[in-house]
């Protein structure tokens, strides 16, 4: 292509709190519609806002963790707009001063090259509700709002334009998230929604010093959304440029169903939302102290982890650099160590089958129904020959699946291993009176035949037997 | 004397000796309320079940030695943009006419907790904007020195219920002027305190940065009885003071010797009656008389004080007044998609001046003007700031008038919202200020009206405004002032409305 993209991300990520930003009702997810709610966060007349100091920690926390300049002052402003899932007809974010800005984060570029993307600013603001759209009716259906979430505390993290492709934004997503969680201040759990993206995107012939004109796309529930959607768009914009034209101003969706992109709302519509310092909050104040501390206690990152992966369990760094791309991929490692001390088995398993299914399914992994203690029971198990591992990655997916225990998984299924000699004894004498021709050519000196005797014995028995028993037995059976 | 005669003092004097019960004191407001209220229409809310079930209360916990608040069993009204649990607060709109908030204002818990049994809601202009109680979407309150006048506002509903021993206290709200103007068109004493000293929670906003609730009485003693209750930091509230709350009592003996007192000398001012003037001179000269130390004090940037209230109070009442949208609470009007909804709404259930004031704020917040209009207000109002630092450099007290005018006439501002809006001309700087303020009768004007003065402190002095207020009451030959309402007898029902 012979242009050059541009994206620049807003990412809204939900904290991790015990309350809401300015009142003390819980943070966290409920079904049921409005349990979570009172008159602050509902913004009935005369309710003021009380900052929580926990939700100011978090979000200090992210600012330093992405290297950025904490702002000793701040404040929080009002940006005014109607809508009904917007109780007070403003939401309380920060506007002319945000709590973090000039910060950073390293990602790799095309060329696997060290890149490092500018954070323009980190702050903190308000969650909105959620309006439900309930069609039908003569009337053409009526509108539901649920305020649970109203006053939930975010933190918005908008890069610089630093990024040049899709995959860099895809990165710049991982890493990101990867921070956040290992600092402990969001779980980032995009299908669930805390953690949001916008992205602006725009192209330009290689080497202009202005940017193109750009478009905001929105409405992405996975990384991989992202990533389809501005692919999306830039093939888009590539061909309106192509042929002459300009690209517009506007807003597009994503549609996950249709896998386009869809015009939202042109640039006329862009609202003036009337942002001034928000009178009921005192500003936020922070000593040089503070920061520093903060920078301090900051957990240890995905690098250091893996770092330490190396040193403490003696995995390659291959292993240590997957593991701990997701923090809770980490932890579930850590967590299988406790009770079955052998690292590379586990690691193996952990970064293999189990990452898989996790892959397919979509989930992090600590919301598997396999937990560390399943993966213990299953490696335990190969470990005393109750089974094979080829059967474990059966029980593995059955358990996966079903969220049974995989020692149920096994009795349930029949998939105990055979050990009993007698019982292979009988086997093996079938195998070997129904292939004459093959055990000539292994008595002939041709090692290999015996490799297709075995198979013939394990596809006897659907995998079940000791494959060690099984060749040792055979050999002794041919050679008598 | 009466009992709905005595101040709030006297009452709780009697209260504590035994010489009355809470009830018999509810009984005789209540029916003085039903005398008097139908014709100069204070209240929006009436509550005599509620005040004569909590006096009920007050009375058998005395009865069993309990030790109890010295205003328990004292009543009060409370200004309907102040929230009660589970009692109307309509803040005199459409808009909230039938909302009956889930909570009670941090103010009014504290009322509760001290056994203060609530006589109902007073009237004021919607949500507070105004400064004659006309803009009430219900109706107008009258002067009870003159039916035909206007009793000021925004707090009109609470000056009128103290003026006329229909409350012997009341709570109102501060923004720019709205306990001190009525209090001094009605000859009453109202305090609008540090803002910051007496917790927002549940103060139904206007202006934020502005609104302060306060005292009306009819003594400063009064005054600070009730500021002993009402002050004090609340975590509920952010921009609440943490320092500690004097007792407001103690010391509030006159003795001015070494005040310093600063007459401040106002710019052009249209439309200042000479008498106000006079008045504040006279005032002046009675506290020289007396030891203080009077010297002229000018407050240049007070010029355009007004100008940056009326683009930062708008400003954010614009924004504090977004959430009456029909969805949560309140008035709700049909419509055929939610932005019809919301604009049937708020177009149905908001009055002209709140409308005007959105438009205004909206308008100075907007793209393009914001530097212009907020912002530069913004700065003029920490210039003003200043000028009021540096005047008490030199001054501990400022005084002067609490109104440019006695009562104007009913309607005779309505049409003309500017000379509506001169007429908090003398309290607005103040406001922007943070300073506390006291308005207290300074006598009479020749058409037999009431006449306020305004005293100024340092942010945290309301003791000095309250012992000065009481030096002035001390002047006096008859105190507390009350109007005869003669023309209750003389016109009866003509005004009833
Ligand atoms: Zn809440």
């Amino acid at each position: 292509m012979k242009y050059e993209v541009v994206i620049g991300l807003e990412v809204h990520v939900e904290m991790l709190t015990g309350s809401k930003l300015f009142c003390s009702c819980p943070n966290r997810f409920v079904a049921e519609p409005n349990v979570n709610t009172c008159p602050v966060c509902l913004g009935f007349p005369g309710a003021l806002p009380q900052l929580n100091r926990e939700a100011l920690q978090q979000a200090l926390r992210a600012a330093v963790a992405l290297n950025c300049k904490v702002a000793l002052y701040s404040y929080f402003d009002r940006k005014n707009y109607f809508y009904p899932d917007m109780p007070k007809g403003y939401q309380i974010s920060q506007h002319y001063i945000p709590l973090g800005s000039n910060g950073f984060l390293d990602i790799e570029d095309e060329k696997g090259e060290l890149k490092q993307v500018g954070i323009g600013r980190v702050h903190i603001e308000e969650d909105a509700g959620k309006l439900l759209h309930e069609a039908g009716g003569a009337s053409g259906g009526s509108s539901m709002v649920d305020y649970n979430r109203a006053g939930g505390p975010l933190i918005e993290i908008v890069s610089e334009p630093d990024l040049r492709s899709s995959g860099e934004a895809r990165r710049y997503l991982e890493k990101l998230k990867s921070i956040m969680q290992y600092a402990g201040v969001s779980d980032c759990k995009m299908e669930e929604g805390s953690l949001r993206c916008d992205a602006n995107v725009s192209l330009r012939i290689p080497g202009d010093q202005s940017f193109g004109i750009k478009t905001e796309l929105k409405n992405m529930n996975s990384f991989r959304a992202v990533e389809k959607s501005l692919d999306h768009d830039i093939k888009r914009q590539a061909r309106i440029l192509d042929s002459g034209e300009k690209v517009v101003t506007q807003t597009l969706r994503w549609d996950e169903d249709r896998q386009e992109t869809i015009v939202m709302r042109g640039k006329l519509e862009a609202g003036d939302y009337r942002c001034f310092a928000d009178p009921e909050l005192a500003p936020i104040e922070l000593t040089a102290e503070e920061v520093e501390l903060a920078r301090q206690n900051l957990p240890e990152m995905a690098a250091e982890r893996a770092r330490r992966f190396v040193e403490q369990y003696g995995l390659p760094e291959y292993d240590a650099g997957v593991l701990t791309a997701s923090r809770c991929l980490a932890d579930y490692f850590e967590s299988c160590l406790e009770h079955f001390n052998k690292p590379k088995e586990v690691s193996n398993w952990v970064m293999g089958e189990f990452s898989a299914h996790l892959n397919n399914a979509g989930l992090e992994a600590d919301q598997a129904s396999f937990t560390p203690e399943d993966m213990v029971e299953l490696l335990k198990m190969i470990d005393e020959q109750v089974i094979s591992g080829k059967i474990a990655k059966e029980v593995l997916e059955k358990a996966f699946v079903s969220g049974k225990k995989p020692r149920l998984v096994v009795e349930e299924e029949g998939l105990l291993q055979i050990s009993d000699q007698s019982e292979l004894e009988a086997i093996i004498d079938r195998v070997i009176s129904e292939n004459p021709d093959t055990v000539e050519s292994y008595r002939g000196g041709k090692g290999k035949a015996l490799g297709h005797l075995v198979g013939q014995v394990m596809k006897a028995t659907r995998g079940k037997a000791n494959p060690q028993l099984v060749n040792e037995l055979l050999v002794k059976k041919i050679n008598s | 004397m009466r009992l709905y005669e005595m101040t709030a003092a006297e009452l709780s004097r009697r209260l504590q000796s035994r010489e009355v019960s809470s009830a018999e004191v509810v009984r005789s407001f209540l029916e003085r309320i039903d005398e008097v209220d139908p014709y100069l229409r204070a209240f929006i809310t009436r509550t005599p079940d509620l005040a004569l079930k909590s006096a009920g209360e007050i009375d058998s916990r005395r009865m069993r030695g309990e030790t109890l608040h010295p205003l328990a069993g004292v009543p009060i009204a409370v200004k309907d943009n102040i929230s009660t649990l589970a009692l109307r607060t309509t803040c005199a709109s459409r808009i909230l006419e039938n909302y009956i908030p889930p909570f009670d204002a941090t103010v009014v818990a504290a009322l509760k907790k001290a056994g203060m049994p609530i006589l109902g809601k007073t009237n004021l202009d919607e949500f507070a904007m105004g400064s004659s109680t006309e803009n009430s979407a219900f109706f107008p309150t009258r002067n009870p020195w003159d039916p035909g006048r206007v009793p000021g506002g925004s707090s009109g509903g609470s000056v009128v219920a103290v003026a006329t021993g229909m409350a012997p206290l009341a709570l109102g709200s501060d923004t720019g002027g709205s306990i001190r103007q009525p209090a001094s068109l009605c000859g009453v004493t109202g305090l609008r305190p540090t803002y910051g000293r007496v917790s927002r929670y549940g103060l139904v906003a206007f202006a934020s940065s502005l609104d302060q609730i306060g005292t009306v009485s009819t003594t400063a003693f009064d005054g600070a009885l009730l500021m002993n209750l009402i002050a004090g930091y609340d975590p509920l509230d952010s921009t609440s003071l943490p320092e500690e709350v004097p007792d407001y009592r103690a010391g509030l003996e006159p003795g001015l010797d070494k005040l310093r007192v600063g007459l401040i000398r106002y710019g052009r001012v249209d439309g200042f009656d000479p008498e106000v003037t006079e008045a504040v001179n006279k005032a002046a000269s009675m506290l020289e008389e007396h030891g203080a130390k009077v010297g002229e004090v000018s407050l240049p940037l007070t010029d355009y004080g007004l100008s940056a209230y009326y683009l930062i109070a708008p400003s954010e009442a614009s924004s504090n007044l977004g959430r009456y949208d029909g969805v949560r609470y309140g008035f709700c009007a049909d419509g055929d998609s939610i932005e019809a909804m919301f604009s049937r709404t708020r177009g149905e259930g908001f009055g002209a001046e709140v409308k005007r004031r959105i438009m205004i704020g909206t308008y100075a917040l907007s793209a393009g003007y914001y530097d212009a209009y907020y912002l530069k207000a913004m700065k003029v109002r920490t210039l003003i700031r200043r000028d009021y630092e540096k005047a008490f450099k030199k001054f501990d007290l400022l005084l002067g008038a609490a109104s440019p005018t006695p009562a104007f006439k009913l309607g005779e501002k309505t049409e003309d919202p500017l000379q509506m809006y001169l007429s908090d001309v003398c309290n607005i700087t103040d406001s922007l200020a943070g300073m506390p303020s006291l308005a207290v009768p300074g006598g009479f004007h020749s058409s037999g009206l009431p006449l306020g003065l305004q005293l100024t402190a340092r942010p945290m002095q309301e003791k000095l405004l309250l012992k000065t207020g009481r030096f002035f009451e001390e002047q006096r030959a008859e105190y507390p002032l009350r109007p005869s309402l003669d023309f209750l007898e003389e016109r009866g029902g003509d005004y009833e409305i």
